[in-house]
């Protein structure tokens, strides 16, 4: 009888630009005619069996600079849905992962501001393929030392010898980083110097057996002069904390990174002195998990090189000591064009450590022109375009608090924003696991030679805001 | 060029023409090149003419760099082909990734490559045998069909398991290529799938899902193994076998929540429905519990939970999405549960894994509220994250408001709506609306902050504000005037569309309430009404019709007016509104009877709309699916079947294997264990059953790492297990492993055997104190478990089940059977000689307090494993007493090398660390003598002679012996050398001479026994074996069984 409105103003909101969206320029994708002619289904070519069809490398400015087939080529013109989405989107945070289009399924990640778009077919568990590409980042990383779009277009023959390692007909065949250092070697200066006055490759010239051994994540014959295992004990404290300073909630996820150098092929057991605080682990898939439930031992035969062995939980029910505080004060006035900001960070159960690498940054409202701002040490910046205050205090000395004063400028003849920009803030401190836990030893057999062994603790800020 | 294979220099003349061509436009680059299309690329051709490998190499880099870069490089093709069989290996690898790229739009001159990869089929490298086939099976040109075919098959039975994989690999390829071989296809799979390694197993059923998914049946005789390998699968493997394994158990199993679901129904009804429903509801329900059977899990199905779980600490999210799902879909509810810790550590991850994951866990949260509680606070939303995963975060945290928690919740909201991200603000207002009208104590107070946001200065807030205040209004709109004429004024400052026709319809609906201000939103909409969106239109005609209807003194000629504006307008939606509303309210001749139910009609009662998450019901969809993401089935979703009513034959899943029975499942009913309770220690094993009615084999710890130590020393192996569970299949699993791993080095030096354990317990059923119960009853009463690992080389234990007579006993008695390892060689195995059994005595009755436990050598060969020499064990009981609970625990078991070391032929005892009974645990070992771990092996005179000269020196032993009286006779003394040692008896020219010949069953060397009998009662005794501990013994211990 009547329409009753109930549609949402968002999605209402959201409507007009996708109309925008199907009339833009671009040159209309192609499956949008085929759609118009016939059920789609009948044009899909019997190629159900691919997880990843294609990966396509997206730049932060729309441009394709790398793209692999591991089936028929699927054409470019797919990633115009990705373009799309994309439009829509304010930030480029904000895309959203799957895309579903005609024929094919857009799954992306976005890393160091490039867009890893990968198309499949058919139906796939999703974090499939975003774990996947994620290992596929990382691995660029491990090789390249960075991953940037001029790192992967510089070294494009063994980006692409990679991927063709890592996938077989779209299902992942070797993602273990050794494994693949065996295969194709990482390109280092020395190597490509070498490469190139004497013509040798990248591609190892012995076949790899590390995929046939029953400890696939273990290079085989690894030799070192000096043999050491150092582990890295990691903690993040993700925390939000309220206006009056009270934490609403807290709670602390650490890592074990491990960079062990050991010969031939050592079975370390780790153990810790209080094990019973870890509320949720996960773990390396070295690890032999009888042994941790058992004993809470961590026994493993760890792969060669850097890893992560370990990253672990602690509950939200154990109080967590929150080593700083901020106290501000933001005031945006009502008549006047001028606000008032003000903010001074102290140390707070910090164990008798300093609190270094000490970074504010804050998202200001979209009506502050400009900020007038004197610290009282380190320096700081305000980008009049993105409205993103940054602040690095550096180490906070306890006996003269850092602080940051000043009046911001806002437009004028507006209102004052009815919001305050909340507070991120960052800083590490050394030598402290906050949670109190504790490495109690390491011992390693198998092996006849006396390792030289490290630990190393660090206590680092997660995701630690504050609302002011 | 010299390395061509011969189909590519037929082809050659075609080339030719090219690289003339090359050749005259070498050294400067002349005007061809932009005449000639396939000349483009003249300087890659001639470098890959070239005979330098490095110039090779530069253009196949070049050349790689171009399709990376999506540049057609088609035309080279012919001239990249040739160099298929380079021997240097990165020109070869760059080649294939060019030919898998354009080998489907160039398929004749794919065609010369073909033979190369054939060629590399036949390697005797595994590692080029397996990269063969990926790229052959990679070449999508249809022709090649059958030789990839044949080639998936020759594969498939490849010894080593990395090719095996390939062949799973190539698989799905050749399916995609061609459909019609399914058949074939599905053979090869199902052979695949029998395969044991792990190395396989992910890639095998990932071949199933492609290619025949619906063939459950495959699945039923491996699903204990597929269970089993799960945790050393690699991650890949285990989310494709998980997400399969689900699907199957979805179809086999019985819904584990089918009791509780009715309650669970229940108890919602109990909080949201009226109390009489719920009183009447649970007495048809008690009733229909009633009817139920008690649901006892198949301990299959609790094998699948058990295994996986582990799998939830996994570093790979798909993994512990994956397992997830399976707890989610098939898990009792009661054990849903421990996915929630694992999948909040996900959101710690990228953001994408945030999202796929938040989604599931909205869904969960509506079903599996409880679930998420605790993690209440690892949903709040930080000012940084994207604005997709806030809006599913508070998707999340609206499911999981209730009574107690709201307050909570609602300060968290209040902090949100003061955001800058304008769309997260109106989700936030939405998601305040959804908990007002869930949470009914609320409802005030979030109806009252919402009239306070009307205030904002963002228009979008407002509008958002007004969109969920209507919908919270019509629960009781009498209350409210005061709100109504409130948005009424709003009318004059919003411009939103959405909110202005919310804002209408509102005052048209209740304009009784507000019956002084209605005629003047009407008159100031009249006014505007040209400017209006199409929407608005459509709510001031409504509002113009309502008003008419009820106070028409007022408002009949500005509805006039407003009728006759949309009578014009360009819109025809407003334009068939206006002549349907006017035909309907203005009462005329022609309008006849609706007229009069037209105030009924515009003015009828509606209902409150339920906001409801638009997660709810999505679980229809198999979670962590791109379906369920999508909410809407993608191509090639499985749908996950619903749960039978009945279950389908559990037996199916049972593996004879060589007649050997994994394990014996023994159904147990309910209630079991109440009287074994004494024994804490061993009890701990059964707790974890949670008295289902499944044995649990899991051991402790240290037993296992025990052995797990002994295993390395003795094999001189790598503890070789990445992980390993408790579970024995695992053990066995890996047990396999070390053995496949050692077996090629010819490092079998021992035969490691082990009966894990093998655990009976009795019911001690109503009459069980009565310990003079007929025999037959406690019979069938009695549930047995035997539970015969053995270790090394092979993994289906077969309890040997020969019963033999105890006919005082209340119980039958049982055995279990050991068969070290005994290797083939060029002898022909002989039956072992019976008849002369000598029977060893384990524990006498006296010390076992009634029980008395009996072994004895069977030197029967054994049907699954030649490995292995068997051991029966009979237990007796010789009281008149039942005996309860009788189990045995055998810690350490296995052949310990305790006369020699190295790698020698063992020389054994066997531990028991205790046979327990309810009462009491007895230390008991058992040590094979020298002769029984040898089996017989049949050679003629003269290879006896030969063996005999290649053991001479220190690997022969002679005594002299002085024979008694009664063992003067031929018979007496091979029946004597013959009960000492598992010896045969070769054929002897000589009267006065006796051989035997046989191997130890571990290394398979040979022993040779050679009996002179001289005159009179002297002999001598040979022994010839390269073992020479065993041989100074073999010697002793027939001396000493003719002295007798």
């Amino acid at each position: 009888m009547e329409a009753v409105p109930c549609r949402s103003v968002r999605h209402h909101q959201r409507a007009s630009p996708r109309l925008i969206g199907l009339c833009w320029p671009r040159v209309a994708p192609l499956e949008l005619s085929l759609l118009k002619l016939a059920p789609w289904v009948a044009f899909l070519p019997c190629d159900g069996a691919v997880m990843i069809h294609s990966l396509f490398l997206i730049n932060a400015s729309g441009d394709i600079f790398l793209e692999k087939h591991w089936k028929s080529v699927v054409s470019r013109s797919v990633c115009d849905y990705f373009f799309e989405a994309q439009e829509r989107a304010s930030e480029a945070e904000n895309v959203p992962p799957v895309i579903s289009t005609p024929h094919h399924y857009l799954l992306s990640v976005y890393r160091h501001k490039i867009f890893f778009v990968a198309v499949i077919q058919t139906e796939v568990p999703p974090l499939f393929v975003i774990e996947f590409l994620h290992r596929v980042v990382d691995t660029f990383q491990d090789y390249f030392g960075v991953c940037s779009e001029v790192m992967i277009k510089d070294n494009v023959v063994v980006v692409y010898e990679v991927l063709e390692e890592m996938l077989d007909n779209g299902f992942p065949l070797a993602t273990e980083s050794n494994i693949l250092k065996e295969l194709i070697k990482p390109p280092t200066i020395l190597r490509t110097v070498v490469n190139t006055i004497t013509g040798s490759t990248n591609v190892g010239d012995q076949l790899p057996t590390g995929q046939l051994s029953v400890v696939p994540w273990r290079r085989t014959g690894v030799k070192y002069t000096n043999n050491e295992a150092y582990f890295d004990v990691i903690e993040e404290i993700d925390a939000i904390i309220d206006k009056s300073g009270s934490t609403i909630t807290a709670e602390i996820q650490g890592v074990i990174d491990a960079c062990v150098k050991l010969t031939g092929m050592p079975d370390l057991t780790l153990s810790f002195m209080n094990p019973r605080l870890l509320d949720d682990v996960s773990f390396h898939p070295c690890v032999r998990f009888k042994r941790w439930e058992s004993e809470r031992i961590l026994s493993f035969i760890p792969p060669d090189g850097n890893f992560r062995l370990l990253s672990y939980h602690v509950s939200a029910q154990n109080l967590v000591a929150i080593p700083v505080y901020v106290k501000h004060n933001i005031n945006f006035r009502d008549s006047s064009s001028l606000g008032r900001f003000e903010i001074t960070v102290g140390p707070k159960q910090t164990m008798g450590k300093t609190i270094e690498g000490v970074m504010v940054t804050s998202q200001m409202p979209k009506g502050v022109l400009n900020m007038s701002l004197t610290p009282s040490q380190g320096t700081h910046i305000f980008d009049p375009v993105t409205k993103l205050l940054t602040w690095d205090v550096g180490k906070i000395n306890p006996q003269k608090l850092p602080s940051l004063k000043g009046s911001m400028n806002l437009q004028a003849g507006t209102s004052k924003p009815d919001e305050n920009p909340t507070i991120n803030l960052q800083f590490k401190i050394q030598q402290l696991a906050i949670s109190g836990l504790k490495v109690n030893r390491l011992d390693m057999y198998g092996e006849k030679y006396k390792p030289f062994k490290g630990i190393k603790y660090m206590t680092k800020a997660g995701k630690f805001q504050v609302r002011t | 060029m010299l390395s061509l294979p011969p189909v590519q220099k037929l082809l050659r003349p075609k080339l030719v023409a090219g690289s003339d061509a090359a050749e005259e436009v070498t050294s400067p680059w002349p005007a061809a090149l932009s005449t000639l299309m396939w000349c483009r690329h003249d300087d890659l051709k001639e470098m890959l003419d070239s005979n330098k490998d490095s110039l090779k190499l530069e253009a196949m880099k070049r050349i790689v760099a171009m399709i990376a870069r999506g540049k057609n490089a088609s035309d080279l093709f012919p001239a990249v082909v040739k160099n298929v069989a380079c021997k240097n290996i990165e020109v070869k690898k760059l080649v294939y990734v060019y030919l898998v790229r354009y080998a489907e739009e160039q398929q004749d001159l794919a065609l010369l490559s073909i033979s190369t990869f054939q060629r590399g089929l036949k390697d005797p490298n595994q590692l080029i045998r397996a990269s063969a086939l990926r790229v052959l099976s990679s070449i999508r040109v249809p022709i090649i069909v059958p030789i990839m075919m044949l080639a998936i098959k020759e594969a498939a039975s490849d010894m080593s398991p990395y090719v095996r994989k390939t062949a799973a690999h190539a698989i799905p390829k050749l399916y995609s290529l061609d459909s019609d071989q399914k058949d074939q296809l599905i053979e090869v799979i199902e052979k695949l799938l029998a395969d044991k390694t792990t190395l396989v197993a992910g890639s095998v059923v990932m071949a199933f899902e492609e290619v025949c998914p619906e063939r459950i049946d495959l699945i039923h005789k491996n699903y204990r193994k597929l269970c089993n390998l799960l945790i050393d699968v690699e991650e890949w493997g285990q989310v494709v076998i998980i997400n399969m394994l689900t699907r199957y158990a979805r179809t086999q199993f019985l819904s584990p929540n089918q009791n509780e679901s009715l309650l669970e129904e229940s108890a919602e009804k109990a909080f949201y429905g009226s109390e009489e429903e719920d009183t009447k509801d649970a007495k048809a329900e008690a009733a229909s519990l009633a009817k139920r059977k008690p649901y006892v899990m198949d301990p299959d199905h609790r094998l699948l939970l058990r295994n996986t779980k582990p799998l939830l600490q996994s570093r790979n999210a798909a993994v512990v999405m994956a397992v997830a799902q399976l707890y989610f879909h098939l898990a009792p509810k009661a054990e849903v549960g421990v996915i929630a810790k694992a999948l909040v550590r996900l959101l710690r991850s990228h953001s994408e894994v945030q999202y796929v994951v938040l989604q599931n866990v909205a869904t969960m949260s509506i079903k599996r509220r409880g679930m998420f509680e605790p993690y209440l606070k690892s949903f709040y939303i930080r000012s940084t994250d994207p604005t997709q995963i806030k809006i599913l975060k508070l998707e999340v945290l609206t499911n999981l408001a209730n009574e107690t928690n709201i307050s909570t919740i609602l300060r968290e909201f209040q902090t949100y709506i003061r955001s800058m991200d304008k769309d997260f603000v109106a989700a936030t207002i939405q998601a305040i609306g959804r908990c007002a009208t869930n949470i009914g104590k609320v409802r005030d107070t979030c109806l009252n902050g919402l009239v306070q946001l009307l205030s904002n200065r963002d228009e979008l807030v407002v509008a958002e504000s007004v969109v969920v205040i209507k919908k919270l209004l019509q629960m009781q709109p009498a209350q409210h005037s005061e709100i109504i004429k409130h948005m009424a004024k709003l009318t004059d400052n919003i411009q939103v569309p959405m909110a202005r026709a919310s804002i209408l319809w509102l005052i048209g609906e209740y304009c009784e309430h507000v019956p002084k201000i209605a005629p003047d939103v009407l008159r100031k909409m009249a006014k505007s009404f040209t400017n209006e969106e199409d929407i608005v239109k459509l709510q001031v005609i409504n509002l113009a019709a309502k008003l008419y209807l009820t106070n028409s003194k007022q408002s009949k000629l500005l509805t006039q007016y407003v009728l006759n504006l949309a009578k014009y307008d360009q819109n025809y939606d407003i334009r068939d509104r206006a002549r349907f509303i006017r035909q309907l309210i203005v009462p005329t001749e022609k309008s006849g009877a609706l007229n009069k139910y037209a105030k009924k009609l515009f003015l009828a009662q509606k209902p409150a709309p339920i906001l409801e998450s638009s997660f709810k019901d999505r679980d229809h969809f198999q979670l962590g699916s791109l379906s369920h993401l999508l909410n809407a089935k993608a191509v090639g979703y499985q749908e996950l079947p619903d749960w039978p009513d009945e279950a389908p034959d559990p037996s199916v899943r049972n593996v004879e294997v060589r007649g050997a029975p994994q394990c014996i499942w023994d159904t147990l009913s309910s209630g079991t264990s109440s009287s074994s309770s004494e024994e804490e220690e061993e009890e701990e094993e059964e707790e974890e059953e949670e008295g289902s009615g499944e044995q649990s084999e899991d051991k402790e710890g240290e037993e296992e790492e025990e052995k797990r130590k002994k295993r390395k020393e003795k094999g001189g192996l790598r503890k070789v297990s990445p992980r390993s569970m408790g579970s024995e299949e695992e053990e066995e699993a890996e047990g396999k492993k070390v053995k496949k791993a050692a077996g090629p080095q010819g490092k079998k030096g021992h035969a490691e055997t082990s009966s894990e354990e093998a655990s009976a317990s009795e019911s001690s059923s109503s009459g069980s104190d009565s310990g003079t119960e007929a025999p037959t009853v406690v019979e069938a009463k009695r549930r047995k478990t035997v539970r015969t690992g053995l270790e090394g080389g092979w993994e289906d234990p077969c309890p040997l089940l020969t019963p033999l007579s105890s006919t005082f006993l209340p119980w039958s008695p049982r055995e279990w059977a050991w068969w070290p390892t005994l290797s083939c060689g060029p002898w022909q195995l002989l039956s072992p000689a019976f008849g002369a059994v000598r029977t060893y005595e384990l524990l006498h009755r006296m010390a076992g307090e009634g029980l008395s436990v009996e072994y004895c050598f069977s030197r029967r060969p054994f049907p699954g494993d030649p490995h292995m020499v068997a051991v029966q064990i009979q237990i007796s009981n010789n009281t008149d007493a039942e005996v309860k609970s009788l189990r045995h625990n055998t810690n350490a078991l296995g052949w310990k090398g305790t006369v020699v070391e190295g790698r020698w032929d063992t020389v054994a005892a066997l531990c028991f660390q205790r046979a327990c009974t309810h009462t009491r645990h007895f230390y008991v070992s058992i040590q094979p003598p020298v002769g029984e771990l040898m089996a017989p092996v049949f050679m003629s005179e003269n290879e006896f002679r030969k063996e005999q000269g290649k053991l001479t020196g220190m690997s022969e032993i002679t005594e002299k012996l002085t024979l008694p009286e009664k063992c003067r006779s031929d018979h007496a003394i091979v029946q004597q050398v013959t009960s000492a040692a598992n010896v045969g008896r070769v054929p002897c020219g000589a009267d006065n001479e006796y051989r035997f010949a046989a191997k130890t069953v571990t290394s398979g060397s040979l022993v040779l026994i050679t009996l002179e009998w001289r005159e009179g009662a002297a002999a001598q005794l040979t022994v010839n074996s390269e073992k020479m501990v065993i041989g100074t013994m073999l010697v002793k211990d027939i001396i000493q069984a003719l002295a007798q």
